[in-house]
C-alpha cells in the first residue's frame, strides 16, 4: 500500500509516475490505494471501449478503465508489465489500467507547470499540468475527468 | 464529547421524542384513553423544551413552551379535549416537528404557519400565563410574571432510589440535591443498606438511594420539575407530610403517586396500592436496553458478512475441485460452517430492518395537510406499523409514499358532498398497510373513493399523445397509464399534486428499490396501490445463468417458469424475431445476449428459455445459453463507482471470486439490440490480450 507515504514538506509532491498510449502520465500518490497484476474483468454491456468491466477488489465492485483509450491514444497493447493502478477520489474507487508504472516522482509545487494552450479542451480538461523530467515531460491527470464516465474524452 | 456531538444526540433524541407525540396524539384521539397518554405527550414536548434550551435555540423553546402549558391545563383536566383541540395539537406537532429540523439544519423555519399556530394556543390560554414553570423560565426565557411567593412552607418528604441507567445516561444526584436545596431547605440522608460488602462492590452498579425532607413555599409541580428528567430511569415518590417533622421516617407504603403516574391534580392518599406497585414494578425493570450505534458500522459490518459468505462459497468450491475420497467428514463440517454464516448474516441484515411505523406515522401528516388544502375530509388508517422493512427501504420509501398519499386525497377521494351523496360517510379513508408475504413486503395505499376515472385517464393519455388515438385498451392498461412519464390527470393543476412529479416518479423510485408496484380500482369504491419489496437489499436469490459465455445471475422472483424448448415450438416472425408458443400463445422470445450487445456463441442452439413477465412487454420469454444453479448471492451495487447500466441492476460476486452481472429482466426488454454498437461486443473488449 502506497497510500501512507506522506509528503516531505507542504510545498513537495509525490507522484507515481507510468506510461499509458506511449505517453508519460502521473498521478498525486495520495489519490493512489494500491497497484495489482493485470487480471481478466467482467464486460459491462453497454459501456464505451474504454471501460474494460469490473474487478473485484476484495468485495467491492470496481471499474477498470483502459487510460490509453480514455485518452483516445487508442487501445492499451498487451504486455506483461501491464497493471492496474487502483486510485481513488472521494467515496468512488477505479481500476486505471496502464502499460507500466515507472517511478516516484518528488518534485516542488513551483515545478509543476501550467497544461500549455492546446487546442482540444478534453485534453485540458484531463489534465492538471505537465511536470518536466529532465528531457520528458510527465502530465498530471486529473482523475475527476477520469472519473466522469458520462463525459467522453476520446472524441 | 464535543459540543456537536452533543447536539447531534440531541436530534437523534427529538427524532425520537417527536416520534412518541405524533404516537400520543394518535391516541389521544381515542375518546377512552389512558390518561397516560397526556402525560407522555406533555413529557415529549418538555424534553424538546429542555433540550433546545440547553442549546439556546429560542424560537423553538417558546413554541415547545407555549404547546406544553396547554397540554398541561389538559393534563390537569382544566380543559377537555375536543375535535378542534386536537387538531390544533396535531398542527402543533407538525410545527414542532418543522421548527426542529429548521434548528438541526440551521435554517429559518417556514414561519407561516408556526406563528398561527402559536397564536391559537395562546388563546387557549387565555393570556393569563401565570403558572409558569420554575427551572427554565430562569434559564431561557423571561415571561415578566415574577413567581408568586405563597407565604405558607409546606413539607415534602422524597424518597430517591436511581437506577443504573440513571448514571449511564450521565445525570448525577447532586445537582438534582442543589436544585431542590434552591427552592427551600433540604435534608438529605443517604440510605446505606443496600450497599454491598466491599469485595462484592460493583461500583457501575447503583446502591444508594436517599430521603430527603424538603420544606418550601414552592407547588409539589416544582418539585416534580426537578425530576423531570430522571423520569423513568428512579423511582421516586414525593409525598407531601402532614406535619413539619423535621427527622423524616422512610414509609415503606407512601401515600403518594408515582411520577409515572404524574397526574398533577394533587391526589389524595391512594388506597389501592396496586396501580402503585404495578408502575413501580415496571419502572425497576428500568426501560428496554437498546444500543445507539452508528449506521456505517453496521453496514460495514453488512459488508465484512457478504464477504464471508462470498469466502464461504469458494472454499465450498475449490474443495469440491479437488476431489478428495474423504470428503464426507469435511462436507458435513462445510455444511455447518455455511449454515452459521447463513445464520450471522441474518442476525446482522436483522440489526438494519426497522418497523415501518414511523414511516406511516409521518404520513397522518401529509393526510392531513392533504385535507387541509383541498377542503376534503380524510382520516388515516394504518395496519401492520410493527412490519419491520430495512432502514434504506424505509428511506427511500418516504417520498413516493408522500406523494401516492397526497394523490389518494386530491385525486382519490370526492368531496364531502359528493361523498354523502353516494351514501359513503363523508369523511374518507385512507388505508396505508404493511404485510411480509412469502419472503417480500408488501405496502398497500387504498382509498375508499371514486375509483379511477378510466375514461378521463385515456382521453388525456390520447391527449398528450401518450396512446393512440384508436387504441384499445384494456383496463388494467388503462389504470397503468398513470405510470407514464408526463401523464398528470390533475384538471387543473393543484397546490399539492400536478407539480409535475408524477406517478412514474413513484413506480420508479419503487423499481430503484428492486421493486413494483401495481394499482387495482373499483368503480365507486376506491383504489388500491400495491407496493411489492423485496425483504432485505443486501441478498438475493437468483439464478446463475451463461449469457454469450458469461455467468450472469438473474432474480429467481422475475421468473415464471423456464423452458428447454423444442425446435418445433420456435416460430420465425418478420426477418429476425421470434416467438415461442406456450400452451397455446405466442410469447415474444428475447435474446439476451444481443439485448446486452454481446456475441452470443455461434453453437448457442436453442438454449433455455426463462418465462418473466414484465411490465412493458408482458409475458416475454428471455433467451440464454444455459442454467446452472440457484444460489442466494450478495448484492453489489455497480452504481456507487461507476453509474448504472441499463438491463443490469447490480453484480455479485461468486465462488471463484469473478464478479457476475445481476439481470434486470423489465429493463433488460426494453433495450433495441439494433441501437447497440458493434464494436462493444464482447470480443473486441474482453480479451485485451492479457496473461
Amino acid at each position: 500500500m502506497l497510500d501512507t507515504a506522506e509528503q516531505i514538506s507542504d510545498s513537495q509532491f509525490e507522484f507515481i509516475t507510468f506510461s499509458a498510449g506511449g505517453q508519460n502520465f502521473c498521478l498525486e500518490i495520495t489519490q493512489i490505494r494500491e497497484i495489482r497484476r493485470w487480471t481478466t474483468v467482467t464486460a459491462l454491456p453497454h459501456t464505451p471501449p474504454d471501460v474494460l468491466g469490473v474487478m473485484n477488489l476484495r468485495g467491492a465492485v470496481i471499474p477498470i478503465f483502459d487510460l490509453s483509450a480514455r485518452f483516445g491514444l487508442g487501445k492499451t497493447t498487451e504486455n506483461e508489465r501491464n497493471v492496474v493502478i487502483v486510485a481513488a477520489s472521494g467515496d468512488t474507487t477505479i481500476g486505471l489500467l496502464v502499460e507500466s508504472v515507472s517511478e516516484i516522482l518528488s518534485v516542488d509545487k513551483d515545478a509543476i507547470q501550467e497544461t500549455p494552450d492546446i487546442k482540444s479542451d478534453m485534453t485540458k480538461l484531463s489534465i492538471l499540468g505537465v511536470i518536466s523530467v529532465e528531457d520528458t515531460m510527465v502530465r498530471v491527470v486529473n482523475l475527476e475527468t477520469v472519473l466522469a464516465t458520462d463525459l467522453q474524452l476520446a472524441v | 464529547m464535543s459540543g456537536n456531538s452533543i447536539r447531534d444526540t440531541f436530534f437523534e433524541e427529538c427524532e425520537e421524542l417527536l416520534e412518541a407525540l405524533v404516537e400520543g396524539l394518535a391516541a389521544m384521539e381515542d375518546p377512552n384513553h389512558d390518561p397516560e397518554v397526556v402525560n407522555a405527550v406533555f413529557r415529549a414536548v418538555h424534553s424538546i423544551k429542555g433540550g433546545a434550551g440547553a442549546f439556546g435555540l429560542d424560537r423553538l423553546v417558546h413554541f415547545a413552551h407555549t404547546f406544553e402549558t396547554v397540554l398541561d391545563k389538559v393534563r390537569s383536566r382544566e380543559m377537555d379535549v375536543d375535535e378542534g383541540l386536537m387538531h390544533l395539537f396535531h398542527r402543533s406537532g407538525d410545527v414542532l416537528t418543522d421548527l426542529v429540523e429548521a434548528a438541526r439544519d440551521e435554517r429559518e423555519p417556514n414561519g407561516t404557519t408556526e406563528a398561527a399556530v402559536l397564536e391559537d394556543l395562546e388563546s387557549h390560554l387565555g393570556g393569563a400565563d401565570a403558572e409558569e414553570e420554575f427551572s427554565f423560565d430562569a434559564l431561557t426565557l423571561d415571561f415578566g410574571t415574577p413567581m408568586e411567593i405563597t407565604p405558607e412552607e409546606r413539607q415534602f418528604e422524597i424518597r430517591f432510589k436511581p437506577f443504573r441507567t440513571l448514571y449511564d445516561n450521565g445525570h448525577e444526584p447532586l445537582l438534582l440535591f442543589d436544585a431542590l436545596a434552591e427552592i427551600g431547605t433540604l435534608e438529605v440522608k443517604a440510605d446505606l443498606d443496600a450497599l454491598p460488602a466491599f469485595d462484592s462492590f460493583d461500583p457501575m452498579d447503583s446502591v444508594l438511594s436517599w430521603t430527603m425532607t424538603l420544606s418550601t413555599a414552592a407547588e409539589e409541580d416544582a418539585v416534580r420539575e426537578v425530576f423531570e428528567f430522571v423520569d423513568g430511569l428512579c423511582e421516586l415518590t414525593i409525598g407531601e407530610a402532614e406535619t413539619p417533622a423535621p427527622a423524616a421516617q422512610p414509609d415503606p407504603e407512601p401515600a403518594v403517586d408515582v411520577i409515572a403516574e404524574a397526574d398533577s391534580a394533587p391526589k389524595p392518599a391512594d388506597p389501592a396500592a396496586e396501580p402503585v406497585a404495578q408502575t413501580a414494578s415496571k419502572e425497576a425493570r428500568g426501560p428496554k436496553p437498546t444500543l445507539r450505534v452508528d449506521l456505517d458500522r453496521v453496514d460495514r459490518l453488512i459488508n465484512t458478512v457478504g464477504e464471508l459468505i462470498i469466502n464461504q462459497a469458494m472454499i465450498s468450491q475449490r474443495i469440491e475441485e479437488l476431489d478428495l475420497p474423504t470428503a464426507a467428514q469435511l462436507s458435513n463440517e462445510l455444511e455447518a460452517y455455511k449454515l452459521l454464516a447463513r445464520d450471522i448474516q441474518e442476525g446482522v441484515m436483522a440489526i438494519r430492518a426497522q418497523p415501518v411505523k414511523p414511516l406511516f406515522q409521518r404520513m397522518s401528516r401529509i393526510v392531513r395537510e392533504a385535507s387541509d388544502a383541498t377542503s376534503k375530509q380524510a382520516r388515516l388508517v394504518t395496519m401492520g406499523d410493527s412490519t419491520e422493512v430495512d432502514k434504506t427501504v424505509i428511506e427511500r420509501l418516504s417520498d413516493p409514499l408522500t406523494h401516492m398519499i397526497r394523490n389518494a386525497v386530491d385525486h382519490g377521494l370526492e368531496t364531502p358532498e359528493q361523498r354523502e351523496a353516494a351514501g359513503k360517510d363523508p369523511v374518507g379513508k385512507i388505508k396505508l398497510s404493511a404485510a411480509h408475504r412469502s419472503g417480500s413486503v408488501f405496502i398497500e395505499i387504498s382509498d375508499d373513493g371514486a375509483g379511477l376515472d378510466r375514461k378521463r385517464i385515456l382521453e388525456k393519455a390520447i391527449d398528450k399523445g401518450l396512446v393512440a388515438a384508436d387504441a384499445e385498451l384494456t383496463d388494467q392498461e388503462i389504470d397503468n397509464l398513470l405510470f407514464l412519464p408526463g401523464f398528470s390527470t390533475a384538471g387543473s393543476v393543484s397546490n399539492l399534486s400536478g407539480r409535475g412529479v408524477g406517478m412514474d416518479v413513484v413506480k420508479n423510485a419503487v423499481q430503484a428499490l428492486g421493486g413494483r408496484v401495481s394499482i387495482t380500482s373499483t368503480h365507486g369504491a376506491g383504489t388500491t396501490f400495491t407496493i411489492v419489496l423485496p425483504l432485505t437489499l443486501a441478498v438475493m436469490d437468483g439464478f446463475i445463468i451463461s449469457v454469450a459465455d458469461q455467468t450472469m445471475v438473474i432474480p429467481i422472483a422475475s421468473i415464471l417458469e423456464t423452458i428447454r424448448p423444442n425446435a418445433k415450438d420456435l416460430h420465425t416472425i418478420g426477418t429476425d424475431s421470434q416467438v415461442i408458443r406456450v400452451r397455446g400463445s405466442y410469447v415474444p422470445v428475447v435474446n439476451v445476449s444481443e439485448n446486452l450487445g454481446l456475441v452470443p456463441p455461434e453453437r448457442s442452439g436453442v438454449g433455455v428459455l426463462l418465462l418473466v413477465s414484465t411490465e412493458t412487454h408482458g409475458l416475454t420469454a428471455l433467451k440464454v445459453e444455459d442454467i446452472h444453479d440457484q444460489r442466494q448471492v450478495v448484492i453489489k451495487s455497480l452504481e456507487s463507482n461507476y453509474g448504472a447500466i441499463q438491463g443490469v441492476s447490480a453484480a455479485t460476486i461468486l465462488g471463484d471470486g469473478k464478479i457476475a452481472l445481476i439481470l434486470d429482466p423489465d429493463e433488460l426488454v426494453k433495450l433495441d439490440p439494433a441501437s447497440v454498437s458493434p464494436s462493444l461486443s464482447l470480443d473486441t473488449r474482453m480479451e485485451p490480450q492479457h496473461a
